[in-house]
């Protein structure tokens, strides 16, 4: 919590100004019971009825102060609260933003996504709330508690008494509470999980006949999540009507200690009914601190998952000095005796990997799953770094160049063609924002989308949903090639961008990309054997290791495994 | 990749804003019949309920009594003090004693009824979430291609959710609320008419007050809603995308626009949580004039003996609590109405229409031999959009039959209506000669085995989720048919091997892996029909080759239907469907097609056009 704090610094001068108008209404609320007292002691009893419309316009002005501070703290404290929360939410999305793939993965999407949204949300509320009440709390007990010795310092020794108890009682409530709050908040999580994934995999279990398996699997979670809810609850019923229960026990005390007070002429009793409200008022506030205990389990979940991500640092930072690329050079690629590994994996992914390539070339990277193919891609843009060796490109280490400039020579074409929100020819312009028309049509019809596009009865500004979900996974693919296109990179790189492309249209983008990337360096990352077969270089990968580079021919003449490959998938029948 | 996967990605629901339920927006389509339903569903807990009301209203009641019998205390000891006699005390202590009892009495049966409710609310809530949960077993999966996952887990969750805490505090809350206001309204009577008068005096301004406030701060909060439900929106796809902004170094702009909807979220959210920040402080401005006008004018009526000064310590308790159930019953009121809305979204699950329910006397099916045929089909997801207007297809026991075309030409189609997931609009499907729509559902899908294209696994045990194909499955035959489907070897290498528990995104093994063990599971179910759905399409090529021949074997003796993309691997096929754009547009052998020169010929053509303009024509080396 601490941690978070630091973000309200700017808001520093509101949060003080917050707290003094809540102690000013916190004042003015604490001095009508002594006014009271004084209508009872100075008017009611010297039957002085001027006295007693005096002092009962001065309560009218008092209760008036108050309010105004009231709803001025109202109003700081919105924007005190509101702001904190924008605040955070700036910073935690940017520095998302910056996070390499590593960290991206290790926390997954869909974990970030909640952390940005619901879990600042709750902090945000906290704070707010806290503002509001939580201020409140300790200036109304230390104001009562003034105001009650005040009164009568004799009888104010109950407080002594009385106080201890009900902390006590508070923190045991808090000790019983808090963890059951947790679990059940893990329950609730189980439950969903048992659900989503019965959502995912509607189909199998249907195909399986597992409905019945899977409806005792909810209903184990189902069942674990209420009585853990029944417990908790029954918890909190036995909570209110006990400290409650000792409040009023409390006044009771204070009505027969104060009563023989009272009796010795010690205490008079308009005071004394002043001091019952006071006693009232300290009990209300520590009840109200004890309000929050419901509140905070949940908000500290959520700042610890918000820290988690504000303390992971990205791997993956600019260079302090940035090296430039000699003028000149334009599209070369190299591998020096790469070595990747995932966090945690015990081998490396990629093992020594070393190629060169120019301008013109077409380098193919074929092997099976787990081969490494993708990560190899990866590293080109800087989405990891490597273990160590070195990835080149114009001569420069990636770790040399800013990420801005390094990407900017890059068009990536990933193996899942996500596309965003907005219009076709928007997406395309995702690759190069000022392209001109002319330029976002000519990618599209390298890419063979002009077709389907222009089947489109909005043509390049059809809507495309988020994620692309409204076009098929062909169409989305030749969009995201479009994409990569329209920059015109000195570097191409495709991550198995062909494979939703039935096999005419992959010949027929692959003809068309062959003139188009005449003067740029390709890397083509592939599973089918035809999609590589004419490319300059192939580096046919064997768990991570390089198991041999060179062309179709001299492959197929001296490399085990690519001969392999390419008789498991075309030659069957043709050599039979 | 796990962020990049289309399916399962969380859709967010908007949290409710606000304290004080002020931010409650929703408002149900028909708040009565939707009551009358939900209270239908604490029938069953009709006597605890009834007891929950009674101690609810015995517990408010003697709180109500007691400012009242405290009194009678203050009374006695500034009557003396005023007469200068001694203080009786032997009455305050009779006095204070009645009143610790009726003080214990009130917390307890406060207690009793939070307990019982406590119960009440959570069994009901857990035969909803039960009821949901079997309703969705039996929705057709026409209901599933309409609504996102997000949508429809949020309504067994966040609304069942609302209407647990609405049965656990809000329906008690509402009847303390009004037996406190007529309660005190009755004590403030009875002690003087003309102060309960000027107390009552403050409720007109009161409710007002509190309307007017809601009713601004509604619009505020509706626009935040807005902001709140755009900005996740942007988070969301931002994320999905993170890969794609990073290569196309798009951080800036995206942070831009994040900003730029932060800012507006930020405008509509400190307007909204201020003016619903306000309303409390403004019922207390009103509980404080009515303070001082009972003070004021009560100070006068006692000073001239019109009142006893215990009456007015009463009198002031009661107007200090007057206007509390007032706010109160405003935010339950739209608690009420947020739950009524929650409930009507979950009654509206419970109501969809289910799956057509199984033929009775539908015949009894040990063995099937695996004939499949469709006899002119008539399907269409949309009633007015037919794919399949006239099919008919037959396959013999042991056949093999791909399945080929060009990407959304349409191909699970035919696997949804096999298993029938959906129901054909007509002609018949039959296996064996029977009718599908006269078997079980469960007899039908019993015959079938299938490998889908995406692998769905669960958070398990890789046995457990190769035992999924037949629960009663031995660890031997799960080690079998791991063998079978070439999992063995990597499943040993893991370190817990069959017990390593996959992960919520099963993100701790690699696709091509995941595919291994859907394979073994289908292998252990051991159906006379097969359905390979580009089951082996990440899988890589060599391994593929390895699970072709366990496929081969395993196909033997079974019909199977395979849907692929390579045309390498329904070569020798008995039977190959050509489907493109929804249809069938042909069907015959390899070697038949090729020679009718169609569509299939062209697509099969088209595979090698590439090595025949570059000379490197891989068939010659081989």
């Amino acid at each position: 919590m601490i941690k978070l704090i630091r973000y309200l610094k700017p808001f520093w001068p509101t949060v003080v100004l917050v707290l003094v108008l809540v102690l000013l209404q916190t004042l003015s609320q604490l001095y009508l019971p002594t006014l009271m007292a004084d209508i009872v002691d100075k008017g009611i009893a010297a039957g002085n009825n001027a006295v007693i419309f005096r002092i009962g316009g001065t309560m009218l002005a008092v209760a008036l102060v108050s309010v105004a501070c009231a709803v001025s703290a109202s109003y700081f404290s919105a924007r005190v609260g509101l702001g904190y929360g924008r605040v955070l939410r700036n910073k935690v999305f940017s520095h998302v933003q910056q996070f390499s793939l590593r960290e991206y993965n290790q926390f997954g999407a869909a974990s970030l996504i909640t952390r940005i949204t619901n879990d600042i949300t709750q902090v945000q509320m906290v704070i707010l709330m806290s503002l509001r009440m939580l201020a409140i709390a300790p200036l109304m007990m230390i104001g009562g508690i003034v105001m009650a010795v005040s009164r009568d310092p004799n009888l104010s020794r109950l407080i002594l008494i009385l106080m201890p108890v009900l902390a006590l009682a508070v923190a045991v409530m808090a000790y019983l509470v808090m963890p059951l709050f947790k679990a059940m908040q893990a329950k609730l999580d189980k439950l969903n999980l048992v659900l989503r994934e019965n959502l995912t995999g509607i189909r199998v279990i249907r195909a399986f006949n597992r409905d019945e398996y899977e409806l005792k699997r909810f209903d184990a979670a189902n069942l674990d999540l209420t009585k853990t809810a029944i417990l908790v609850n029954r918890l909190m019923a036995g909570s209110m009507p006990g400290m409650m229960l000792l409040m009023n026990l409390a006044s009771i005390a204070i009505l027969w200690f104060g009563g023989q007070r009272v009796a010795g002429g010690g205490l008079q009793v308009g005071n004394l009914m002043a001091f019952l409200q006071y006693m009232m008022q300290i009990m209300f506030s520590l009840m109200m601190v004890s309000m929050m205990f419901v509140m905070l389990p949940r908000a500290m979940a959520s700042v610890n998952r918000i820290n988690a991500v504000l303390d992971t640092e990205p791997e993956i930072a600019n260079p302090a000095q940035v090296r430039e690329a000699a003028s000149g050079t334009k599209g070369y690629l190299e591998f020096r005796n790469v070595i990747f590994s995932y966090p945690g994996a015990e081998v490396p992914v990629l093992r020594d990997i070393s190629f060169r390539a120019s301008p013109g070339e077409t380098t193919a990277v074929i092997g099976g799953t787990g081969s490494g193919k993708s990560t190899l891609a990866n590293l080109i843009p800087r989405f990891y770094d490597v273990d160590s060796g070195s990835v080149l490109v114009d001569g420069v280490d990636v770790r040399d160049m800013t990420q801005e400039s390094l990407r900017d020579k890059i068009g990536f074409v990933p193996q899942q063609a996500l596309l965003f929100s907005g219009t076709i020819a928007s997406n395309i312009r995702l690759g190069k924002e000022d392209a001109t028309s002319e330029e976002v049509r000519k990618a599209a019809e390298t890419a063979q989308a002009r077709e389907f596009i222009d089947a489109m009865p909005e043509g390049f500004d059809a809507p495309v949903a988020q994620g692309g979900v409204n076009l098929s996974g062909g169409q989305r693919q030749r969009l995201a090639i479009a994409r990569a296109l329209v920059r015109r990179p000195e570097i191409y790189i495709f991550d198995d961008s062909f494979s939703a492309l039935d096999f005419r249209t992959d010949a027929r983008l692959r003809q068309a990309l062959k003139e188009e990337t005449a003067d740029a360096t390709t890397l083509i990352v592939a599973q089918r054997v035809t999609t590589v077969m004419d490319a300059d270089r192939i580096i046919v990968l064997e768990k991570g290791a390089v198991a041999g580079i060179g062309t179709h021919h001299e492959l197929m003449e001296s490399c085990k495994v690519y001969r392999e490959i390419v008789l498991s998938q075309v030659s069957e029948e043709e050599i039979a | 990749m796990s962020g990049e996967k289309r399916e399962g990605r969380p859709r967010f629901r908007p949290p409710r804003g606000g304290p004080g339920g002020l931010g409650l927006l929703e408002k149900p389509q028909d708040f009565k019949g939707t009551f009358r339903r939900l209270a239908g569903y604490l029938r069953p807990h009709l006597g605890r309920t009834v007891i929950v009301f009674v101690l609810a209203i015995m517990s408010t009641a003697f709180g109500i009594l007691s400012p009242r019998i405290l009194g009678l205390a203050t009374t006695e000891m500034f009557e003396s003090v005023q007469a200068g006699r001694a203080i009786d005390f032997a009455y305050i202590g009779k006095v204070l004693l009645i009143l610790g009892v009726l003080y214990l009495l009130s917390a307890l049966f406060s207690f009793g009824q939070q307990f019982i409710m406590a119960g009440v609310a959570q069994k009901t809530v857990y035969d909803l979430r039960r009821e949901i949960k079997h309703k969705l077993t039996r929705l057709p999966l026409r209901y599933y291609d309409a609504r996102t996952h997000g949508e429809i887990l949020s309504r067994v969750t966040n609304d069942v959710d609302t209407i647990s805490s609405s049965l656990q505090q809000s329906l008690t809350q509402l009847i303390t609320a009004i037996v406190t206001l007529a309660g005190v309204i009755i004590m403030m009577l009875a002690i003087s008419p003309l102060l309960t008068l000027v107390v009552v005096l403050v409720l007109p301004v009161a409710f007002a007050l509190t309307r007017i406030i809601t009713k601004r701060s509604r619009q505020y909060f509706v626009g935040q809603q807005k902001n709140l439900g755009e900005l996740n929106g942007h988070i969301e796809e931002m994320l999905t995308g993170h890969k794609i902004i990073k290569a196309f170094s798009r951080e800036k702009q995206s942070l831009e626009k994040f900003k730029e909807v932060n800012d507006r979220l930020y405008n509509s959210g400190w307007k909204a949580q201020f003016i619903s920040g306000i309303i409390m402080p403004m019922m207390n401005f009103l509980n404080n004039l009515g303070f001082v006008a009972v003070c004021a004018l009560g100070g006068f009526l006692v000073a001239r003996g019109a009142m006893a000064l215990g009456d007015l310590q009463a009198m002031i308790h009661y107007s200090r609590h007057f206007t509390q159930p007032i706010t109160q019953t405003a935010s339950i009121a739209n608690i009420m109405q947020a739950t009524m809305a929650a409930a009507e979204r979950v009654f509206e699950v419970l109501d969809e229409v289910e799956e057509a329910p199984d033929n009775p006397d539908a015949p009894e099916i040990r063995e099937s031999r695996g004939a499949v045929s469709f006899q002119g089909v008539q399907f269409g997801y949309k009633k007015d959009d037919l794919l399949y207007e006239n099919l008919d297809i037959n396959v013999h026991e042991g056949q093999t039959v791909a399945i080929v075309g060009p990407t959304g030409a349409g191909k699970t189609t035919l696997v949804n209506l096999l298993l029938r997931f959906y129901d054909i609009d007509a002609g018949r499907i039959t296996v064996d000669g029977l009718d599908i729509r006269e078997l079980k559902r469960e007899d039908l899908r019993q015959i079938f085995g299938m490998v889908l294209q995406d692998t769905w696994l669960f958070n398990g045990t890789i046995r457990d989720n190769i035992a999924y194909g037949r629960l009663d499955a031995s660890e031997e035959e799960v080690v079998q048919a791991a063998v079978a489907a070439r999992a063995d070897h990597f499943i040993r290498t893991l370190p817990e091997g069959y017990n390593t528990l996959l992960n919520e995104e099963a993100s701790n093994i690699s696709q091509g892996e995941k595919q291994l063990l859907t394979i073994a599971r289908a292998i252990l179910a051991d159906p006379a029909i097969l359905i390979l759905d580009e089951a082996t399409s990440s899988v890589d090529t060599r391994t593929e080759v390895l699970i072709q021949k366990a496929m081969a074997q395993l196909m033997q003796g079974r019909t199977s239907f395979v849907i692929a993309h390579r045309l390498s691997t329904i070569r020798n096929a008995d039977l190959i469907l050509v489907m493109n754009e929804g249809q069938i547009v042909e069907q015959g052998t390899h070697e038949g097609l090729l020679a009718k020169n169609g569509f299939y010929a062209e697509l099969y053509n088209s595979q090698f056009a590439g090595v025949n303009s570059s000379g490197a024509n891989p068939l010659a080396i081989g």
